[in-house]
């Protein structure tokens, strides 16, 4: 599994993406096990994405402000800048690379030891497509839950970067409000939405592909889980500026 | 009947069964034996198709599964009952949840009616009272009987059980010996055991196929055993003193 070529695992990761996207066996089940996905990929992240996207905006903020030190340019861009980075760029990507990392490692691991203790061994010879039944609930719940994750995102990045903003007082309220209400793009909120939807099943699909085909014993486990969140970071990037390029120019 | 026609599986050049033959017959319990790694648990999981053999064919009941696509070895696998030798219980359901997993995903029975079926099963296997327990918190017998108990959940016409009494005291081992016994009879079963455990082989043994380094090496009932002169068998099952003595002893009356 490790030293063979590109393309080898790219040809593979589309055929078992193929299998995960085969007609359920009962549909019931997958809703099942959809809602318990949602719990555990998708509100059990709700912590981290707050805390940082908090810290993100705070930052922002205080950069901006150290960059525009200057009495010609208006205070409000302040509020303009944060609002702008962080509807790009921070509330899709660095969440989502975030997430490659909490996300991605957990399911890594969780395929990975299912493999190597032949609990999807067990599946399959019950006559359950253990793609399917295992990987398509993930999919799916990140991809339905991860645009609430980015909206969340940012709104609090922003609470943040108005809170240190006015308590460092490198701004007011007021300018800060003017700020992110001045030439706002609604399409920058779509932009976001879509890929962090791409972001989504990337993270998951890549990181089911390395933890699914785990062989060996708890190594091999470790192993995978930091190859799956290695390799989704960098197809997210990779993504991030085709995504980009598609959507903005 | 599962029939096994010429199977070769070797793992990157290293052959693991060599030109294996036999027909597991319906109704009875088969017991594969043989010495730890001799291809005892490749040869069921190539039986069921979890491993992809080099060489030869699998029928169950004349149909050839080795050639078959995805979606109709699936139809097949319905009607296997399989024990692996871990147990390979899922780690995130609890015990009623293991044995209840088949019959949520296949039939379309009330919860009551799926509960009911789940504490028979678990009754079989002296299992009560542990319904809500998860496998972190079982023995490794407990585990091991769970995993039978989920295996005839849907009363499989076929039942595979990979060393289903090894880390189990005597008793226990009696009781579920007696159980694979009792539901092959009672349900016409097809089943293969995998055991290295001699008091299994005098218990159910009806059919017995000796493995020694992936060849097989001898074919027969239990009685015969006593009396053949194949040298790998007998050095197998003489290994223990026990059966030295019986050896002696029906040597005497002969
Ligand atoms: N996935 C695998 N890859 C490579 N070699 C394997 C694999 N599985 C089994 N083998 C080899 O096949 C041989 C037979 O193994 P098998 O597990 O069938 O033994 P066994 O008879 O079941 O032994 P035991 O009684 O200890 O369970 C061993 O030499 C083992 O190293
Ligand atoms: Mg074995």
């Amino acid at each position: 599994m490790i030293k063979r070529g590109l393309f080898f695992h790219i040809g593979k990761y589309f055929l078992l993406m193929k299998k995960v996207f085969a007609k359920p066996e009962k549909h019931s089940i997958y809703y099942q096990q959809f809602l318990k996905e949602i719990e555990n990929l998708g509100v059990n992240s709700l912590g981290i994405v707050a805390i940082i996207s908090i810290f993100m905006g705070a930052v922002i903020t205080i950069q901006t402000a150290y960059n525009i030190e200057n009495p010609l340019l208006p205070t409000y861009l302040i509020g303009v800048a944060a609002r702008d980075s962080i509807l790009l760029e921070f509330s899709s990507t660095m969440v989502a690379l975030i997430l490659a990392g909490k996300v991605g490692s957990s399911i890594a691991s969780e395929l990975g030891t299912m493999r190597v203790t032949e609990q999807i061994d067990a599946l399959e010879i019950m006559g359950v497509n253990s793609a399917g039944y295992l990987i398509m609930p993930k999919i799916l719940a990140a991809m339905v839950f991860n645009p609430l994750l980015t909206l969340i995102s940012m709104v609090v990045g922003i609470s943040g970067g108005w809170a240190i903003g006015t308590l460092t007082d490198v701004i007011t309220t007021q300018e800060f409000i003017l700020g992110i209400r001045y030439a706002f793009i609604p399409y920058y909120i779509t932009y976001s939405l879509i890929k962090t939807v791409v972001f989504a099943f990337i993270m998951t699909s890549i990181a089911s592909y390395y933890g699914y085909y785990v062989e060996g014993g708890s190594l091999e486990v470790g192993r995978s889980s930091t190859r799956a969140v290695v390799y989704s970071s960098v197809v997210i990037l990779l993504f991030n500026l085709i995504l980009t390029k598609l959507l903005l120019s | 009947m599962i029939e096994v026609k010429n199977v070769t599986k070797s793992f990157a050049g290293r052959v693991v069964l060599d030109n294996v033959s036999v027909n597991f017959e319906q109704g009875k319990t088969n017991l594969i034996i043989g010495q730890s790694g001799s291809g005892k648990t490749v040869l069921l999981k190539s039986i069921v198709g979890l491993h992809d053999i080099d060489s030869g064919e699998i029928l169950f009941d004349e149909i050839d599964f080795t050639r078959m696509n995805f979606a109709d070895k699936k139809e097949i696998r319905k009607e296997i009952g399989m024990l692996f030798q871990g147990g390979a219980l899922f780690d995130s359901s609890n015990v009623e949840e293991n044995v209840r997993f088949p019959l949520d995903m296949f039939t379309e029975m009330s919860l009551h009616e799926k509960l009911d079926r789940v504490n028979f099963c678990l009754k079989c296997v002296k299992l009560e009272n542990a319904n809500k327990l998860y496998p972190s918190e079982l023995s490794g017998g407990m585990k091991k009987r769970v995993a039978i108990a989920r295996a005839i959940s849907l009363n499989p016409k076929y039942l595979l059980c990979d060393e289903p009494n090894s880390g189990l005291d005597p008793m226990t081992s009696l009781v579920i010996d007696s159980l694979i016994k009792e539901i092959t009879e009672e349900f016409n079963i097809t089943t293969i055991v995998n055991t290295h455990d001699m008091n299994s082989v005098m218990e159910i043994g009806e059919k017995i196929i000796f493995l020694k380094e992936g060849i097989l090496a001898w074919e027969g009932t239990k009685k015969d055993i006593f009396k053949t002169d194949n040298e790998a068998i007998t050095d197998f099952v003489y290994s223990s003193n026990l059966f030295k003595k019986i050896r002696k002893s029906q040597n005497k009356e002969d």
